[in-house]
């Protein structure tokens, strides 16, 4: 049973989500417990196969007994394993937060909605754990689909954002898998640890380097790196909320670990570093990246809509860690993308408790709400803090390694745009908090009660608890950050970093 | 000149995927309406598929099927003379995948237009704006 748990991550959710079609025709109650058990076992699994490759190294999972190059293979290493648990854990959380808020926007496609949330999880795990180039792009495909129609179920405008997604998606995808077919022209492999083998014979092949210029650009137009990210800021926006918190915190997160893959595992990192300058441009563009979006987000009055193009800032961040490539750029753009999968769940959790209470987050939905709803502006701040990277938060350890690999490899702008851009991210979140605190209109104090009586309207305890524990879970791995490091993340970092 | 016709001519197969990708990209960049942006994505899927079978295809080989079976120890069973199944294979879920897209862009399609009644995008973008 346990050798089988890879297999296990992702069939499970998968045929779990045909049941919840299914029993959603006789009962729409019985969905969401259906859904949490699915999720459930793959919290347990990815818990399991986390202990077992931290204590035993990585595991090797063919399916039906096919031996790699042939067969599609697993591949679990502490990358992959801490990905899982990342991925599993936040989901699950999230769909606890989304059960009051589906049940309000989406009354009478409950069933539906969690039959295509499980799918979504499957293709985000399946995209994690395979070891195969092709099976990544079904899976990738599966999760982009369900995502497109799950955005599509937001308000008016979502629809047209989701066709726009869903064409630049789709676009992103073909390419990858064009990339893919020249790189299965020229060695005759789709396995991602004998790509690695054979293809430093032929790095010198224009083949090959078509074919890495090709996933490197479907992956970036799937990551909403910069110039390409056209498609995010409306469809997170008018998505539901429950899907925006899953969506956001998730899909772009785990391309952000595909293209880790490809440039250190399936190619060696000295063929994008020496022979063709890939992480270079990357690190460049992913510095437009940090600055533009920021800028962005500033300009935003909608909370959703700052908290998407954040997202497009915050790739930023992990684009530079993967472009930095040494030792401290790519431990603090793997610790960023755990921060971000937890903190993003975490704003936009926040975010979509003031839309199930006021039923928009507007900068004026946004008032008094640290009297109104205390509990969930603490998750709030803890979320915003560690965005800007003040100490304890996780979001500080990240940033804090990012600027060591800059200051590394003598890139003294990177050091710059960064420390800036922390500047950006205090201002705009700073002013939700100012806006959220500060009493309108203001106190009065010649009367003698001079601070007006504001009811507490706290959203429902099922929308707390997650919120709480995301925002403990920002605290404690900031605390614990050096462990995260020394037992998982430095397994990461390739030979000769 | 001789020399670039050799050279079109040896890869046509990949010229024919790069101009159906072109075509495919130039209807989803220029064209207006939905439903010919959609054909567009389509096409360049369909570019793909046609690239992945064409690198499977051999000049003379046959079917990857052997046909003494089991009693095939003496014989020594020649990899070029069979075509490469497994680029076909691969296919066989793209075309699910193209499939599928597809269905998601029209479903998409038909809910725009039940919004907005109209399928131009310029229009669209209007209706928004007025919104």
């Amino acid at each position: 049973m346990i050798q089988q748990l890879p297999a296990i991550i992702v069939v499970f959710p998968l045929v779990m989500s045909f049941f919840v079609v299914v029993t959603g025709l006789w009962s729409k109650r019985i969905c969401f417990p259906l859904v949490v058990t699915a999720i459930s076992v793959c919290v347990l699994s990815a818990g399991i196969i986390l202990s077992s490759v931290i204590n035993q190294g990585p595991i090797h999972y063919w399916l039906g007994g096919w031996q790699p190059p042939w067969g599609i293979e697993y591949f679990v290493d502490h990358l992959n394993a801490f990905m899982l648990v990342a991925v599993s854990l936040l989901s699950l959380l999230v769909a606890v937060h989304s059960k009051r808020s589906v049940e309000q926007e989406l009354p009478e496609k409950r069933s539906q909605f969690w039959s295509l949330f499980l799918l979504l999880i499957t293709g985000l795990l399946g995209i994690t754990i395979t070891g195969d180039m092709f099976n990544l792009f079904v899976l990738l495909e599966v999760a982009s689909l369900s995502g497109y129609a799950l955005i599509a179920m937001g308000q008016k405008k979502a629809v047209f954002a989701s066709f726009r997604y869903l064409v630049m998606g789709t676009i992103g995808a073909s390419w990858y898998l064009l990339g893919v077919g020249y790189l299965y022209i020229i060695t005759g492999s789709l396995n991602i640890a004998n790509l690695s083998e054979l293809l430093p014979h032929m790095y010198q092949s224009k083949t090959v380097l078509v074919g890495f210029a090709f996933i490197l650009v479907g992956i970036g137009i799937k990551m909403a790196l910069f110039p390409l990210h056209a498609w995010l800021p409306d469809a997170y926006t008018y998505a539901p909320s429950a899907v925006s918190t899953t969506v956001a915190p998730l899909m772009t997160k785990v391309m952000a670990y595909v293209l880790i893959r490809v440039i250190f595992s399936v190619f060696k990192p000295y063929f994008s570093i020496e022979e063709i300058p890939a992480t270079t441009i990357l690190a460049w563009m992913a510095a437009v990246a940090i600055v533009v979006g920021s800028i962005y987000a500033i300009a935003q009055t909608n909370l959703k809509k700052m908290l998407s193009y954040s997202v497009v800032a915050q790739i930023g961040y992990i684009a530079l860690g993967i472009g930095l490539a040494n030792r401290f750029g790519l431990t603090g753009a793997v610790l960023h993308i755990f921060n971000e999968i937890i903190t993003k769940g975490c704003v936009f959790a926040v975010a979509g408790a003031v839309v199930y209470k006021k039923s928009a987050c507007n900068t004026r939905e946004l008032e008094n709400l640290y009297r109104k709803m205390p509990f969930t502006m603490l998750a709030f701040t803890v979320g915003a803090f560690s965005m800007i990277g003040i100490p304890p938060t996780l979001g500080f350890f990240s940033k804090l390694y990012l600027i060591l690999g800059s200051i590394d490899a003598k890139q003294w702008v990177f050091v710059g745009i960064l420390l800036f851009s922390s500047i950006l991210n205090g201002v705009y979140f700073f002013r939700i908090i100012q806006i959220a605190s500060f009493e309108t209109p203001m106190p009065d104090y010649s009367r003698g009660t001079p601070y007006e009586k504001v009811p507490m309207d706290e959203a429902p305890l099922s929308m707390i608890i997650p919120m709480q524990i995301m925002a403990a879970g920002i605290l404690i791995a900031g605390i614990f950050s050096a462990d995260i490091v020394s037992t998982v993340i430095q397994y990461v970092i390739p030979e000769g970093f | 000149m001789n020399d670039l016709v050799a050279v079109l001519i040896s890869k046509y197969n990949y010229w024919v995927y790069i101009i159906l990708m072109m075509i495919g990209f130039y209807a989803i960049i220029t064209k207006k309406n939905l439903v010919k942006k959609i054909i567009g994505m389509n096409i360049v899927q369909t570019a793909i598929i046609l690239f992945y079978i064409s690198i499977g295809a051999k000049k003379g080989a046959t079917l990857p099927i052997i046909s003494h079976g089991h009693d095939a120890v003496g014989h020594a069973v020649h990899a070029s003379d069979y075509i490469n199944p497994l680029p076909h294979v691969l296919m066989l879920t793209a075309i699910v995948v193209a499939v599928a897209t597809l269905g998601v862009a029209l479903a998409l399609a038909i809910k725009i237009y039940r919004q907005y009644n109209t399928l131009e995008e310029d229009e669209i973008h209007t209706r928004i704006r007025e919104q």
